[in-house]
Order: structure tokens, then C-alpha cells, then sequence
């Protein structure tokens, strides 16, 4: 069995899994704050109340991104060790500030954040909360900032083939990274508005018509309602930014065969590498050309200027309509879901449902997406400098074959299991309630004795 | 050896490796202990147990993170020489990792008819993680070895391990705990003890008969004298502990943490020889700290952020560890 295919799956699976996680825990952490923020200012318990049942979703999403984020560092060095050899003077600072500054900033105090309410000030609580939401976002920053750097390098120079970095300001700030960065920042946001409006609106559905239900729905649809919009406008210009660094990519993501004006939009098509055309295609006229270049005689790059070093198309094509189609429906749903939760102060019971399963929305989306601008990185591993499958290690396909399997099985289980327990909490949550009477929220001493 | 950067920095960054593996081995060894201890824990006990290490075993893994980072960027050649000789016990190290890691959570929030599948999980996953770590430690020793007698030696290490992170666990219920599961940890502490003498002899003993070169270092005049308070300190510290298991718990639960201490000791005495055999090898004969290392400017943009980090990091693990002081308590979210 080939090694490098196998590794490659096994690293695909290992990040796909992994991104799920942190792309709820970097803006769960906010929303966290913010329920948090809403409490100190209104002294509303029912703030408190959704608080806590969203911390729990945030322990467990942490303790799967950590765990899953482990197996990451190891990967590096067990499958690709040509990685390191090559741009480890690059990739090896970004990663130990990522685990310096932000890693240890959410472990250290996730702790207080988690169990701490009643053990230390309300202030330092509310400090705990920012910690770890600030520690999640500055580790999706040096994250990013590294994966941007794999997509458009700069700020280094090759020295008997190693990378030594020249720049490092150019390095982290990198051509793609600003709006790769963005992206990502939303699409975490969407996920979590989403999953809290949805698991809100299953609360909703089972009869739940708590206070802090309708605070965490409308939350959860509020921004998403706002969130949309902002990342439609910021995906289109991390497109264009595609477009100028990585045009073979685009090229795969719109299908399209010959360099030209007039390209048209390929809504439909099943792309055909060896005929090198597209099957069963529909398609808008100039439609390409116009979002690309704003004009409908603008000249769009075609895949066949690219042969032997374009990545597969059909993953590329679909992975980003995937990606778009489910925005446009997260469009319309948190539209008219916040339209009827702020106008009519109500939610009508088929949108209600057609929440529930857009819980995980935000998932698909931020997947797709992941996959179109992973695999359109191909066959490279760092642009122009590396190829995948250069980095490959000595280990035998057959070792690899073996533990490809059980990570498959145990993932599966384990998100089969999370999913679970996030439905769990959510009816549980339902069943009980506000809790009642509000208990009294003065917090202990620091210093207090904790016998039993 | 001149003293510039370039010779300075490798020699810091093994430093701080070598520092954060200590770190993690004592901070998570009692964690993953815990985890074994559930094998002999009462239904009862096992919700104190986890209370005991609830708000700080995320941070405590953070140093794992940490020190195989350290090995990623600082050596990124050792890094993959290690890991792919390494790879089916770093493969179970990680699935027990895992394992351990999402049972916490998952123990505490799905119905309460599942939770005893994951606190089967909990034990099952800190024991792999602690014996796949033992091997591992044992397959290095030999330098990467794949023989049949090199991975006998990896058992044997596995379980001594194991049994040694168990003490580490059952050190800890002794500070944390109070009443019948104090009084259990105690005889706990003493079984496993018997294995950690025996892992760390064999380890000390197979050591220098791995190498020509160790032995050199280990066996002759004066260099063995260098090298001889830490096998009389260990043997004394032993007996100590020792010792102190007839005594404890003791009344007004006086030196409750005496036995964490203890062990911690020993540990970074045993620690000590280990790093005094392969200095200067990041991998046992093969590559020296200084053939492996990353370029010193890279280096040395690491290392302007670990010296501003590092102390405030450890800074607010004390604070953590004050705010959570005390014997355990349950832990609510609210």
C-alpha cells in the first residue's frame, strides 16, 4: 500500500476532524464573554444560566480540539518529516509562539473559566473568560499565519534547500494571510451562531420557553444574521486575493479549461480530467468573468496553462459549491429566523425546524471550504517549494494502513458521541428550565478553606 | 567550545526540552495515574478522584504539547528521526491521549447510564498513554533499537512506568483527598512504589550496556564520582517514602504533600542521570543537539518569546493551583 496516499488521508482526516472543534471554541469563547458581560451589566441570572449550559459545550469542544490537536504535532514528524527538514526554521517559530502565547493562555486558565465561579471574584472570572477567548483567537492567528505562509510564501530564502527565514514581518503577514485569517474568524463565528440557535431552537421545539432559551436563540441568530452578509463580502475578496497568488486554484474552483474572456459561471458540471473538459455542465454566460474581474470581457486563468501542477478539480469544483450553497442558505435562514424572532417576537414552527439540522451548518461550510483551499494547494505543500510528496517518511504503508483505520473508527465514534451529548444537554437544558428560585451568585473567598 | 549563538542556543533549547518533558512527566503523571488508580477505585471514590485533578490536567497535557514542540522546532531533524522509528508506540500514545482526554468530559455529561463505558475509557486510555510512553522511553534508552530484547526492555520499562505514574497518582489523592480514599491511596502508593524501584533500577542498569559510550561515562574514574550522589539520593529518598506510607495519613493531615514532593524528587533525580548519559545526543549516537538544531535565528526569535512567556505562565499554573487548593471538592459549573 502506498504510504504517501495513506498519509495523506490519515493527515486530512486528523485536520478535518481537528478544525471542527476550534472553529466552535474561538468564538464560543466571545459569545461566552458576552453572555458573561450581559450579566455584570443587567445582573440578569438568566445571562448566568445561558452561560453555563454554553461553558459545558465549550469544555467539551476544548478537550476534543486539544486532544486532536496532540495528534497534529505528532503527525509532523511521524508521516512528514521532509516538512520540518525544509521550512522548519520557518513553520517552528510560528508554531512555538502558537503554543507559548495562546495554547497555554486557554489551558492555564480554562480551569478558573470552567469551575471557577465560585472560587475567585466575579471579576477575575470575567478575566478567566477573556483569557481564554483572547488565548483561542491568538492561536488561530499564528495557525492561520502559518498556513497562509504554505499558500503565498514570502519573507524567506533557500539555502541548499532549506528554507531560512529573511523577513519575519513579511512571513507572518504573507499575502493571503490577512483575508484567510478573516475568513476563518467568521466562519467560527457562523458555526457557533448557528449551533447555539440551533440546539436553542431544539429546546424550543421540545417545549422549552425559558429565559435563557430566548436569550441564547436570539443571540445565536442575531449573529448570524449579521455575520452572513460580512462574510459573503469577505469570502468574494479572499477570492479575488485567490485569483492574484494562486490562480490555478481558482481555475479548479470555476472549472474552467482555457485561459479567456466571456468564461462562463459553471453552476453544474462533473469535470473530467482526462477528457479535460466538463460533462452535464450549466452555466450563467460571462459569469465567471464578472465576478472575477468585474467585466464580462475580463480574462479568467484556465487549467490548461497549468498541466502536471494544477491541483484535482472535481474535489476543488465541488468543495467550494458546497461551500457557497450552504452560505446562501444560512443567508436565508437567520434572515428570516431573526426577522420573526425581533419583528414578530415569535418563531414559527417549520423554521424552528429547519434549524435544528443547520446547527451543524457551519461545519459543512467551514469543511468545504477547507478542503477547496487544502486541496487547491496541490500537488504542493508549501507553494513553489516543497511538494507533498517530497515530505513523505520512511514508515511502511502497512503500519500506516493500520492506524489510518483506528483513527477513522475513533473519530466517527467520537463525533457520533459529541453530537450526542451536545442533543443531550440541549434536551436536558429543555427539561429543566429556568433554574428556580435563582440562586443567590455571591462568589466565595479566594483564600476560603474548601473542606467537604 | 566557543560561546557564541550559534553553539549557545541548541544548548538552551535542549535545556528547555529537557525541562519541559520533566514538567510534563511529574504535572501529567499524576493525572494519567489517577486514570490507572481507577482500575482499583471504588464506584465511589472515582468522582473525587477526577474533582482532584479536574482544573488542571488541560495545562498539565499543554506541557506535552510544549516539549514536542520544542523537539519540532528546535531540532527538527531529531523530531522526525524519533517519531517515525517511534511510530505504532507514538500511535497508542495518542489514541490513549485521546481516549483519556475526551473521557473526562464525556464521563461528566452524557446519561448517567453511559458513564461507566467512559470511565472504562478513562482507565483504558491513560494506561495505554503511560505505557506507550514507558516503551517509548525504553526503546530510546537502547538507542532506537528494534530487536526482540530491545522491546522486551520497552515492556519492561512500560510497566514500570505505568506503575510509577500510579505512585505519582496516588501521591497526589494523598494531598488531596481525606478519609477512607486517603486511607486506600497510601497502600496504593506503596504497591506501585515496589514497581518504580524495579523500572528505575532496570533503567539504570541497562543504560550504560547500551552504549560504550555511556559507560565510559558511567564507570570510569573520576567522571563516576560526578554521577554518584544521584543513585545513593534516589536509594535514600526511596526508603524515605517508604517510610512515610506506615505513617500517613497522619493527624491534623500533617505532610499530606510529603509524598508528591517525594516522588517529584526522584523523578528529576532519575531525570538527571538520564539527561547526564546522552548529553550531548538528542538521538543516542546519532545526532548531537548541535547537528540537529533549527537555524540560530530562528532560535533566537523563539526564544525572546519563551523568556517574556515562560515565567508568566508558570506564574498563573501556581495561581490555578492556589485558586483550586485544598482537598478536592465536586466540581459545578456553577
Amino acid at each position: 500500500m502506498d504510504p504517501l496516499i495513506l498519509s495523506r488521508i490519515q493527515f486530512a482526516a486528523n485536520i478535518s476532524f481537528h478544525i471542527l472543534f476550534p472553529s466552535i471554541t474561538i468564538a464560543l469563547g466571545w459569545v461566552l464573554l458576552f453572555f458573561k458581560w450581559r450579566y455584570n451589566a443587567t445582573r440578569d441570572y438568566a445571562w448566568m444560566h445561558a452561560y453555563f449550559t454554553w461553558v459545558k459545550v465549550f469544555a467539551l469542544s476544548f478537550a476534543m480540539g486539544v486532544v486532536s490537536g496532540v495528534t497534529m504535532s505528532f503527525q509532523f514528524g511521524t508521516n512528514w518529516p521532509g516538512y520540518m527538514e525544509t521550512v522548519g526554521n520557518i513553520a517552528g517559530p510560528l508554531l512555538a509562539y502558537e503554543v507559548l502565547t495562546a495554547f497555554f493562555l486557554e489551558a492555564v486558565f480554562l480551569g478558573i473559566m470552567l469551575f471557577g465561579f465560585r472560587r475567585v471574584s466575579n471579576r477575575v472570572h470575567t478575566l478567566a473568560t477573556f483569557l481564554v477567548a483572547f488565548g483561542t483567537t491568538l492561536s488561530a492567528f499564528w495557525i492561520i499565519a502559518l498556513n497562509s505562509w504554505m499558500q503565498t510564501p514570502a519573507g524567506f530564502e533557500m539555502r541548499d534547500g532549506v528554507a531560512f527565514a529573511t523577513d519575519w514581518w513579511a512571513i507572518v503577514f504573507n499575502p493571503s494571510m490577512p483575508y484567510r485569517l478573516i475568513h476563518m474568524l467568521l466562519a467560527s463565528g457562523l458555526t457557533v451562531a448557528f449551533l447555539i440557535a440551533g440546539l436553542s431552537a431544539l429546546r424550543y421545539l421540545a417545549g422549552d420557553r425559558s429565559e435563557s432559551m430566548w436569550k441564547a436563540l436570539r443571540t445565536g441568530t442575531g449573529i448570524a444574521a449579521v455575520l452572513i452578509p460580512l462574510q459573503i463580502f469577505a469570502g468574494d475578496q479572499h477570492g479575488l486575493n485567490t485569483l492574484e497568488h494562486q490562480p490555478a486554484k481558482v481555475a479548479a474552483m470555476e472549472a474552467n479549461w482555457e485561459t479567456g474572456p466571456n468564461v462562463p459561471l459553471v453552476l453544474f458540471a462533473w469535470p473530467d480530467e482526462a477528457a479535460r473538459a466538463n460533462r452535464f455542465e450549466i452555466a450563467i454566460p460571462n459569469g465567471a468573468s464578472l465576478i472575477l474581474k468585474h467585466d464580462a470581457d475580463g480574462v479568467v486563468p484556465g487549467l490548461n496553462d497549468y498541466i502536471g501542477e494544477h491541483p484535482p478539480v472535481l474535489p476543488v469544483f465541488w468543495g467550494f459549491r458546497i461551500m457557497v450553497g450552504t452560505g446562501l442558505l444560512m443567508l436565508a435562514v437567520s434572515w428570516a429566523a431573526a426577522f420573526f424572532l425581533y419583528r414578530r417576537h415569535n418563531l414559527p414552527k417549520p423554521l424552528a425546524l429547519l434549524m435544528v439540522p443547520m446547527a451543524f451548518s457551519g461545519w459543512v461550510a467551514t469543511l468545504a471550504g477547507w478542503y477547496v483551499t487544502e486541496i487547491g494547494r496541490q500537488p504542493w505543500l508549501v507553494a513553489g517549494v516543497l511538494k507533498t510528496a517530497d515530505a513523505i517518511g520512511p514508515v511502511p504503508g502497512g503500519h500506516v494502513a493500520f492506524t489510518l483505520a483506528v483513527y477513522l473508527l475513533l473519530y466517527l465514534a467520537l463525533l457520533i458521541t459529541y453530537i450526542g451529548v451536545l442533543v443531550h444537554l440541549a434536551l436536558k437544558a429543555a427539561k429543566e428550565g429556568d433554574p428556580e428560585p435563582a440562586p443567590a451568585v455571591e462568589n466565595r473567598a479566594l483564600s476560603q478553606p474548601v473542606g467537604r | 567550545m566557543t560561546l557564541d549563538w550559534p553553539t549557545l542556543l541548541p544548548l538552551i533549547f535542549a535545556g528547555l526540552m529537557g525541562v519541559a518533558i520533566l514538567v510534563y512527566v511529574i504535572l501529567d503523571g499524576f493525572d494519567l495515574g489517577i486514570g490507572i488508580l481507577f482500575a482499583a477505585a471504588g464506584e465511589d471514590d472515582k468522582d473525587t478522584m477526577i474533582n482532584a485533578i479536574g482544573p488542571f490536567w488541560d495545562a498539565n497535557e499543554t506541557w506535552l504539547v510544549l516539549a514536542v514542540g520544542l523537539l519540532l522546532v528546535a531540532f527538527p531533524a531529531a523530531h522526525g528521526v524519533i517519531l517515525t522509528a517511534l511510530y505504532l508506540p507514538a500511535f497508542l500514545l495518542l489514541v490513549g491521549l485521546i481516549l483519556r482526554g475526551v473521557a473526562f468530559d464525556f464521563r461528566a455529561k452524557v446519561p448517567v447510564h453511559r458513564k461507566g463505558r467512559w470511565n472504562a475509557l478513562f482507565l483504558i486510555g491513560s494506561a495505554t498513554a503511560s505505557l506507550a510512553q514507558g516503551y517509548m522511553l525504553g526503546v530510546y534508552v537502547l538507542g532506537l533499537d528494534t530487536s526482540w530484547a530491545a522491546m522486551a526492555f520497552g515492556v519492561l520499562t512500560a510497566i514500570c512506568l505505568a506503575a510509577a505514574y500510579a505512585a505519582m497518582g496516588a501521591a497526589w489523592l494523598i494531598y488531596k483527598t481525606e478519609g477512607a480514599l486517603q486511607k486506600k491511596a497510601v497502600l496504593w502508593l506503596r504497591g506501585a512504589l515496589v514497581f518504580t524501584v524495579v523500572g528505575m533500577a532496570a533503567v539504570s542498569l541497562a543504560t550504560p550496556f547500551a552504549s560504550a559510550r555511556i559507560f565510559d561515562r558511567w564507570f570510569v574514574w573520576p567522571e563516576m564520582l560526578y554521577l554518584s550522589p544521584l543513585p545513593i539520593l534516589s536509594a535514600l529518598l526511596f526508603l524515605y517514602l517508604w517510610r512515610q506510607t506506615f505513617h500517613l495519613p497522619r493527624p491534623g493531615d500533617e505532610g499530606a504533600l510529603l509524598p508528591f514532593l517525594t516522588l517529584a524528587l526522584i523523578f528529576v533525580l532519575g531525570f538527571c542521570g538520564l539527561a547526564w548519559s546522552f548529553y550531548p545526543f538528542v538521538v543516542p549516537d546519532r545526532l548531537t543537539i548541535w547537528q540537529a538544531a533549527a537555524a540560530p535565528e530562528s532560535l533566537g526569535i523563539i526564544l525572546v518569546g519563551t523568556v517574556f512567556v515562560l515565567p508568566i505562565l508558570i506564574g498563573a499554573s501556581f495561581y490555578v493551583y492556589a485558586v483550586f487548593g485544598g482537598k478536592a471538592t465536586d466540581l459545578t459549573y456553577d
